[in-house]
């Protein structure tokens, strides 16, 4: 019988927190690490509107996500582990995980909870470890990676609540190369759907059932920082990120689009670095207080931000903004 | 260790393996605008303004970029202006709002650089920070609202071992704020605000009583002003004015400083450093008695408010370990309204007394009602050696040009009182004057070199004739804490401590100048033992002046009298107290 971390590469499993980080790479790099005791964190803090599988996943599936977790744990052979849970989350799923928990706790398993409010920088695995240990949630500086020096300075593994659930299927022999999608939008069926990890965007509307009748285009990946896409290149385009897929009318107006992204991005903004903290706060401005869109000012902050943020969050505001100006409005600024 | 070829600006550069881009550009004086760097402190890469472009067009910040061979910087690209000046502008939305209230003066090192890379501060504007300016007690205050969110001041304050400060709320809401937690308290140490790029965490302003007592004076300049305007100078103050000014740190500016006080309208212009003979004098006294059995060992310098306020406050089983005596201004202070008012035959009630400190926790510890003698507060007045800075400048005096004056009559000092401001330095005084109480011989080699330097605990054994005194010197809070509990695990380890709550003792002090920094600290204080070196005069007891002061008018006073005018009490206190 091929050993577990053997059989995590051979499926090719990455993170599905969205960075699409290999799964079997990050073992080994903890595993590698010094320090005791190592720690296991389950994060399930999706905070992006438009996706929300992890809470769909855990209803679902607890015993899996648990499991996930007992095999890494054995892996790196610690019995410490927490969850970095959206509070709401919690509330919803208690009464089936706790029960799971208790049976493996009786094993000499340790869980830790940690309940935070909804928060997009939750999902940034440093910002989390932080808010974990007490501190003011901002992302850290890296390196030092949490697979050497994470949770209270000891090497640390953080895996998003799907990735588990696909450690725990591969353990069992029942891997599938699926993913979770959460449609959602201007949609007939909104949801999640547990489909092959390579359809398309539109193959995944027609077999949901979603697809629409009037002229659309879709945003993937996150509702937030995800990518703009028309219908066209829907034929093409695959999945990203998170797993989201948000489908928009052609007639949606770019003020709104924008209020809801800048919206989101001056609100979840950590306030740890200048672009990210102020540049949010003034894009959300400059589309409140006009009614005109100022394109070239806002195209002035979106460059800064993406080059310039300290994280993944005040980054990835390039790829939505960028995209639907490209994509769907057809400007050059 | 290994060095590394770079080139900034086509500029070839040696530098450490580990140097970051920044550090290398920083020693080789090339500007590169940073707000959240600093050498002591945790790298912080927060303010996004040191981007400098390298070799493959990628613009990175510069704090975090560690050097390599071949390495080819650019600090001025078009492409690293375009974001700079964006962060810039982003980071310093409004800030133009806040600068009326700032006390940095004409040499604000933002204002400069907003000037130098042609930042508005106006393209953007900031919504109000619903939240009021926090005073802590009457030294320092904050203002959210013109907060950058650096962070200095919050690492500044852990790195002390206070962690009173933290930033609190999100995006641009985020500003700095006081922790709720009844038992941390503010020691009004004052290195926030001697970290804090934009003033928005500052001393509280004195400026302007100080200006309105002077421009009193000058109204009434026929005889008639009713006041009587002393400025006495801490020790450190002269050794660091001169950055306010563009000098080198450690550029001793006595005389100018002289001359610069009178040209303001000070009656007369005498020296802290004469109190640091007077508490010095005091102190020995008291350490001697200690040492022959009369009170408990070991005696812990007070000298420092921000210690007796982390002593009162975080330890106070503590206290009746803190010698009596009073601090150099309050003891100069008190002498002026007392023994100097009687020799120069003028009325006590009509002296005012500006203490130029390099100090905030100074300005809490002069309005202590227990130090008040008959009914006067000894210091009226506490500007910062910053808030020194600015009123010279706002009164037009360039101080580097002026000619050196000499100080008044009982300004006088010792050596020993000039080194006070060096860490160690009011140990060393101590010992030079108590080796003679203990042992009644003057001592031949007055210099301790074992407790000077920037360590934050030092330790030594100075031998008494044949008696061994071991003392210890420590500066910030954090190796306060570490002496105390030495103190309690071995009560007889020591005879002697000296506590400074600031790095490097007061020459570091939170009122110094912006930036201050160990590098920095490290050639103020060669300035002060310079001035200690060249001196006849280097023990405090043999001060002409003291000894007038003890023996022909303190000792004919009854003791309860000369115990207001020398000695302090202390007791337990609450947050915010």
């Amino acid at each position: 019988m091929k050993n577990l971390i053997t059989k995590i590469k051979e499926a090719k499993l990455v993170g599905r927190g969205g960075a699409c980080f290999p799964t079997a790479t990050k073992w080994e790099m903890v595993k590698k690490a010094k320090g005791n005791p190592k720690y296991v964190i389950c994060n399930a803090s999706e905070g992006e509107m438009g996706v929300f599988k992890d809470l769909y996943i855990l209803s679902k599936y607890p015993a899996e996500i648990v499991k996930g977790m007992v095999l890494a744990m054995n892996y790196l052979k610690t019995k410490e582990a927490y969850f970095n849970f959206n509070s709401s989350y919690y509330k919803q799923t208690k009464h089936k995980l706790n029960p799971i928990l208790k049976k493996f706790e009786k094993k000499g398993y340790k869980f830790t909870i940690y309940k935070e409010s909804p928060s997009y920088i939750g999902g940034e695995e440093t910002a989390l470890l932080n808010a974990i240990e007490g501190k003011r949630i901002e992302p850290r500086i890296k390196p030092p990676f949490p697979s050497d020096v994470g949770l209270f300075q000891k090497p640390t593994l953080v895996h998003n609540v799907e990735t588990l659930f696909n450690i725990a299927k591969v353990a069992e022999g029942k891997f599938k190369p699926n993913r979770f999608y959460c449609l959602d939008g201007k949609i007939k069926n909104p949801g999640v759907y547990y489909l092959a990890d390579n359809l398309t965007i539109y193959q995944i509307l027609e077999q949901t059932k979603n697809l629409p009748k009037y002229g659309w285009f879709a945003q993937i990946g996150g509702g937030a920082s995800g990518l703009v896409i028309n219908a066209t290149q829907a034929k093409l385009q695959k999945m990203t990120g998170a797993g989201s897929l948000e489908v928009h009318s052609t007639k949606k107006k770019p003020r709104a689009l924008l209020l809801e992204w800048f919206k989101f991005y001056a609100k979840e903004s950590c306030g740890k670095c200048t672009p990210c903290r102020e540049g949010s706060y003034q894009l959300y401005q400059l589309v409140k207080k006009n009614k005109q869109i100022p394109w070239k000012k806002i195209m002035d902050i979106v460059d800064v931000m993406g080059k310039t943020s300290f994280c993944a969050l005040g980054k990835s505001i390039v790829v939505p903004v960028k995209s639907y100006l490209t994509n769907i409005l057809k400007k050059k600024i | 260790m290994k060095k590394v070829n770079i080139h900034i600006n086509g500029k070839k550069i040696i530098c450490d393996q580990k140097e970051s881009v920044l550090q290398a550009a920083i020693r080789n004086d090339i500007e590169i605008p940073h707000f959240c760097y600093h050498e002591d402190l945790p790298l912080g890469v927060r303010c996004k303004t040191c981007l400098v472009e390298t070799d493959n067009g990628i613009v990175t910040t510069s704090c975090d970029l560690t050097v390599k061979p071949g390495l080819k910087i650019k600090t001025d690209s078009p492409k690293v202006k375009k974001l700079r000046d964006e962060n810039l502008e982003l980071l310093l939305a409004d800030h133009k709002k806040t600068c009326s209230k700032c006390s940095k003066g004409y040499f604000c090192k933002t204002a400069r650089l907003m000037m130098k890379f042609k930042i508005s501060g106006t393209k953007y504007h900031k919504d109000k920070i619903d939240k009021p300016i926090h005073k802590f007690g009457n030294a320092i205050e904050f203002d959210p609202q013109a907060c950058i969110s650096c962070n200095k001041c919050v690492e500044v304050c852990q790195n002390i071992g206070i962690g009173f400060l933290r930033l609190e709320g999100k995006g641009s809401k985020t500003h700095v704020a006081y922790n709720p937690d009844p038992k941390v308290d503010c020691i009004y140490c004052g290195q926030c605000t001697a970290h804090c790029p934009v003033g928005a965490i500052r001393e509280q302003s004195q400026i302007s009583p100080v200006e309105k007592l002077l421009k009193n004076k000058k109204d009434h300049a026929k005889g008639r002003a009713d006041k009587i305007l002393i400025a006495q100078m801490a020790p450190s103050v002269r050794a660091s004015i001169g950055e306010e000014f563009g000098l080198k740190p450690g550029s001793n500016m006595e005389g100018e400083m002289v001359t610069a006080l009178r040209r303001l309208g000070f009656d007369y212009v005498f020296d802290v450093n004469m109190g640091a003979d007077i508490t010095t004098y005091v102190e020995a006294t008291e350490l001697a008695e200690r040492i022959n059995g009369h009170g408990k060992l070991p005696m812990i310098t007070s000298c420092c408010p921000g210690w007796v306020k982390y002593a009162e406050f975080y330890h106070p089983e503590i206290l009746p370990n803190l010698t009596k005596a009073r601090s150099p201004q309050i003891h100069s202070g008190g002498a002026y309204k007392t023994w100097w008012a009687k020799k120069a035959g003028v009325n006590p009630k009509k002296i005012v007394i500006v203490s130029l400190m390099p100090c905030t926790a100074k300005k809490y510890e002069s309005k202590f009602e227990k130090l008040k003698i008959n009914g006067m507060y000894p210091v009226d007045h506490v500007l910062t050696t910053r808030e020194t800075g600015a009123l010279l400048k706002k009164h037009n005096i360039d101080l580097p040009k002026l000619k050196k004056g000499k100080l008044d009559s009982p300004g006088t000092y010792s050596g020993a009182a000039a080194i006070y401001g060096a860490s160690g330095g009011v140990m060393e005084s101590a010992l030079r004057s108590a080796y003679y109480f203990v042992t009644g011989k003057e001592l031949k080699k007055v210099e301790f070199k074992a407790v000077r330097g920037m360590q934050g605990i030092k330790e030594a054994t100075i031998k008494f004739g044949k008696k061994d005194i071991k003392v210890a010197v420590a500066t910030m809070a954090k190796n306060f804490h570490i002496l105390i509990e030495e103190i309690k695990k071995h009560p007889k380890k020591y005879h002697y401590i000296e506590m400074m709550a600031c790095p490097g003792g007061c020459i570091g002090g939170g009122g110094q100048p912006y930036p201050n920094s160990e590098r920095i600290i490290a050639e103020r204080t060669k300035a002060l033992y310079k001035i200690d070196e060249k001196m006849k005069l280097r023990k405090a007891h043999l001060n002409p002046q003291v000894i007038d002061f003890f023996e022909n008018y303190v000792k004919k006073l009854p003791k309860t009298k000369q115990d207001d005018l020398l000695l302090t009490r202390y007791w337990k206190r609450k947050k915010f107290e």
